[in-house]
């Protein structure tokens, strides 16, 4: 049995190596909000009152080029609604804590905290304080993503609109799969969620970021079926 | 009103990072749909991959020789081999 903080140190040390695209992109964050002219208080009350690093830019930018409010937070929640499966697939893991402790855990979950944490959970389903580590990497995603849109804020143009790593983002989701390619089913939803975002891409409010999952969920169930 | 419109997209995504977690009582769910929820990474993250990968800054589709393919398929093999996400992302960046 692991202690706390020994599970809540995994956390961090999971998601540390995500920092390679998070950082970049937290610093490209701010840098555009500034440059869009928003006031830096407000852009970087985003990283806190929304924290979701592409829903933050999408906001900004529909803003910005004159699109309705209504249009700007409908375009946040949808891309933000893969968050309802990825608290689908943690409240198995979160079953047990208080009403309170799930209320403020949730607030930590973001992509890359949920598949690292998810994967611990999943080889460790006997360990008590199994949340520890969606703390802990949740926590330093956080805290890396306070710091890196603040830095960029205070850049501001001085960063340069790539900063060379824009390409990290797609890596560090490979990263986080490419073990799964070894098994048929994930690689049929793999491709197929693939595709369908391609296909959808232009769809509008940025939808093909929840309809390509939804999608590729059906074609795992239908998968499911057939292995049965 | 930019201020509102930041509170209200926010309350919005924290409704839906909390609702599964707090408000939905998992027994609701049925065994099929649990099976299926273990395929929520794989698939989710292609449809951030793909696109990092297949479209450009401007929205349109890249050529075929783009060195990001190049850039993808070198991660695809350092990172299954290597099991490492560090190795994983450096790998593809610098190939590209």
């Amino acid at each position: 049995m692991l202690s706390k903080k020994q599970i809540f140190s995994k956390g961090i040390l999971a998601v540390a190596p995500h920092m390679f695209s998070v950082i970049p992109f937290g610093i490209v964050c701010g840098a555009i909000g500034i440059e869009l002219g928003f006031s830096p208080i407000l852009v970087y009350a985003m990283s806190i009152i929304i924290f979701g690093g592409a829903s933050q830019i999408v906001f900004l930018q529909l803003l910005s080029g004159g699109a309705s409010a209504l249009i700007a937070v409908t375009s946040v929640g949808v891309i933000n609604s893969r968050h309802l499966l990825y608290g689908a697939v943690l409240s198995e893991y979160l079953e047990k804590l208080s009403f309170i402790k799930k209320l403020l855990i949730s607030y930590l979950v973001v992509d890359q905290g949920f598949a690292e944490s998810n994967k611990f959970f999943q080889k460790n389903k006997n360990e008590t304080h199994l949340h520890y580590h969606l703390l802990g990497s949740g926590g330093t995603l956080w805290v890396c993503w306070q710091i890196s849109t603040l830095a960029g804020i205070i850049l501001g143009s001085f960063v340069p609109e790539e900063l060379g790593l824009k390409f990290a983002v797609p890596l560090t989701f490979i990263a986080i799969v490419v073990q799964d390619i070894k098994k048929l089913d994930h690689v049929i939803v793999m491709i197929t969620c693939g595709l369908s975002s391609l296909l959808f891409f232009d769809a509008p409010f940025k939808s093909y970021i929840i309809i390509s999952p939804i999608i590729a969920l059906f074609v795992a169930a239908l998968v499911l079926r057939l292995k049965k | 009103m930019t201020w509102f419109t930041i509170i209200i997209a926010g309350i919005i995504t924290y409704l839906m990072r909390m609702t599964m977690v707090a408000l939905v009582d998992r027994d609701l769910l049925g065994e099929r749909v649990k099976a299926v929820l273990a395929y929520v990474p794989s698939a989710v993250f292609p449809a951030i991959i793909f696109p990092g990968i297949f479209i450009n800054d401007y929205g349109t589709f890249i050529e075929m020789n783009d060195p990001k393919i190049f850039g993808a398929i070198v991660a695809i093999l350092v990172g299954y081999f290597s099991r490492n996400v560090i190795a994983t992302i450096i790998s593809g960046l610098f190939s590209y």
